[in-house]
């Protein structure tokens, strides 16, 4: 199986959308070396705004740039770009439904080395809250490519949620994308894993060690964790005899608490795999982290098994 | 280049219909932001009546100079400012912050047409006005982007990193006014934080400075007019006010910040604004 970045293929897709369109812009605060938004700004100097670490006029210097015409991408660490910046993403952009788009980079504990200070457990809460927001959370490269395209042509504010590292592609390649459709990854007919993000490589080796103990699982990846069309949702877990959520985030404002509305009254067990009101640390590798933080493989195949008793 | 004495005498008369469309609105026993509103409305009578090219009838204009008002809860200057001039019926003045009405307590530009930017927290406007200024550039479009703070409203951190953005790009298309009225909602600017120098330290950040009497009408024409000879950096014009001007008995109170009117007050105010009409007719 191939692998990808997220970062490089947001920025490598920024670079073509450049091409395609001369509104796009893009706004730095002097990550992008790290944020791969240096590849637009090395191709389009003059539509590429280092602000330098000023994050929050940043955010609203994008919203006068959308107000302009353009269609701007700002770019930081994911616990900035929606925690330092969360009043001007909120005043500036979302109170009038600008069209920016917030790229958080080096999601979750994937940034393993910097530790708590940058490791964003809350930024899909507080981007979720938002009216107008978009919270789309791509779970490889091949579907940031797909994400960050269908931003770009959004009405309203979009945060997109990256990961650092390298993940193994698992959304299919020419499938189409619809940031409200459930994405079934993996049949099953006893219980149901739903995930977001990155968890979805986990949850499929849950899945797969689950099968050796003859329980059959369903694994469905949640592209936008907002809004999600409940509908759809409630219909990928038809048959369910339980239902489990996956995240690498808090469990406070995430995915399983969404889903507990979407599924309230539905009488099917639930369980979540999340971070459990936690901040991260520093860890040697971003496995270390997810191991200790109760997100991987043998966690969610527990909590499946926990969901069926 | 100065204007002639009729037209000067205009510019006074649209800033005392304003007041009193702002007093108007305001009315008796409801909270207003009075005093912060009136130390703009010479400077914004002078935008919208005399330096900003725009056109009610066509609000979306592109070549249009845009003006954002950062300090958001003077919303109702810029409210009776766009009705003087046709934006809209200026009836609508009459249902300020009722239910459903366009007319919110804080701009907000998806409601009311003739607004540029949402703003109400404060210290973001600079930013949101900078970045507009930046989009025009690359569009290669003339309009100048005008921009209003209070001088309480630079304590916030984010107005000097929009100054430092705005240095750095360039954008000689930006005006940032300074309503210096000296008074905050609790008390004064100077007892909260040291700003006796804003001019200095606009100055020292790279901006072309300018100080003015911000309630007389021709320096304010004339200092927006010497903007835009300024090529290469944007422009701070340091506006000297008082708050609450032209409404005696709320001048520099802090207390008329957002202040109640009896109907005492009120009917004190309009009379003092009529009677400026008559004066100035």
């Amino acid at each position: 199986m191939s692998k990808h970045n997220q970062r490089q293929e947001y920025g490598k897709t920024l670079v073509e959308l450049g091409h395609e369109n001369q509104n796009i812009v893009a706004l730095e605060a002097d990550l992008g070396l790290s944020t791969m938004s240096s590849l637009f700004g090395k191709e389009f100097p003059e539509r590429y705004f280092e602000m330098g670490i000023a994050e929050q006029d940043m955010t609203s210097f994008a919203a006068g740039l959308a107000l302009g015409g353009k269609i701007p991408f700002v770019n930081s660490f994911a616990v900035f770009a929606s925690g330092r910046a969360y009043d001007q993403i909120r005043q500036s952009i979302c109170t009038a439904n600008l069209p920016v788009r917030i790229v958080g980079s080096s999601s979750g504990l994937s940034d393993f080395g910097d530790g708590a200070t940058h490791q964003a457990i809350d930024d899909i809460a507080i981007m979720s809250v938002l009216p107008n927001m978009t919270v789309l959370t791509p779970c490889d490269g091949i579907e940031t490519r797909k994400a960050v395209r269908w931003a770009a042509a959004a009405e309203g504010p979009v945060y997109i949620r990256l990961s650092r590292n390298d993940l193994p592609d698992v959304f299919p390649e020419n499938g189409e994308y619809d940031p409200k459709k459930p994405v079934v990854v993996r049949e099953g007919t006893d219980a149901v894993i739903f995930s977001i993000g990155i968890m979805i490589h986990e949850a499929l080796k849950a899945a797969e060690m689950l099968q050796t103990e003859g329980i059959s699982v369903k694994v469905v990846h949640i592209p936008a964790v907002k809004p999600m069309d409940e509908a759809a949702v409630r219909s990928a877990a038809e048959g369910a005899k339980a239902i489990v959520s996956c995240e690498e985030c808090s469990i406070y404002g995430g995915l399983g608490m969404q889903l507990s509305y979407i599924f309230r009254g539905a009488g099917i067990p639930m369980e979540a795999v999340a971070v459990m009101d936690r901040f991260g640390q520093s860890a040697h590798s971003h496995a270390e982290l997810l191991e200790a933080y109760g997100l991987t493989a043998p966690h969610i195949a527990e909590a499946v098994k926990k969901a069926l008793k | 280049m100065a204007i002639s004495l009729t037209a000067a005498r205009d510019l006074e008369r649209n800033a005392n219909h304003i007041r009193r469309d702002v007093v108007e609105m305001i009315g008796v026993g409801m909270a207003g932001h009075l005093g912060g509103s009136c130390s703009l409305a010479d400077i914004i009578s002078v935008l919208y009546f005399h330096t900003m090219h725009h056109d009610p009838k066509n609000p979306k204009l592109p070549e249009r100079d845009r003006l954002i008002l950062s300090k958001g809860h003077a919303a109702i200057v810029q409210y009776a400012a766009l009705a003087e001039c046709g934006y809209f019926d200026k009836a609508l003045l009459k249902t300020l912050k009722n239910f459903g009405s366009p007319l919110q307590g804080h701009p907000d530009l998806r409601k009311l047409t003739g607004l540029e930017a949402n703003t109400g927290s404060l210290g973001q406007g600079v930013s949101i006005a900078a970045g507009m200024a930046a989009s025009l550039k690359l569009d290669q479009n003339p309009a100048r982007v005008f921009v209003a703070a209070g001088d309480g409203e630079l304590a916030e951190g984010q107005i000097w990193e929009a100054l430092m953005a705005a240095v750095n790009f360039k954008l000689d298309n930006l005006r940032v006014i300074v309503d210096k009225n000296g008074l905050q909602a609790t008390g004064k600017t100077v007892d909260r934080f040291p700003i006796e120098n804003i001019a200095g330290r606009f100055e020292a950040f790279g901006f072309a400075v300018q100080e003015i009497d911000g309630h007389n009408i021709q320096e304010i024409v004339e200092a927006f007019e010497k903007a835009d000879q300024v090529k290469g950096r944007p422009t701070a014009i340091i506006a000297h006010t008082i708050k609450g001007k032209g409404i005696p008995f709320a001048e520099n109170v802090a207390s008329f910040h957002n202040g109640t009117l009896t109907q005492e007050l009120y009917n004190e105010a309009l009379e003092v604004l009529a009677k400026r009409e008559e004066a100035l007719l």
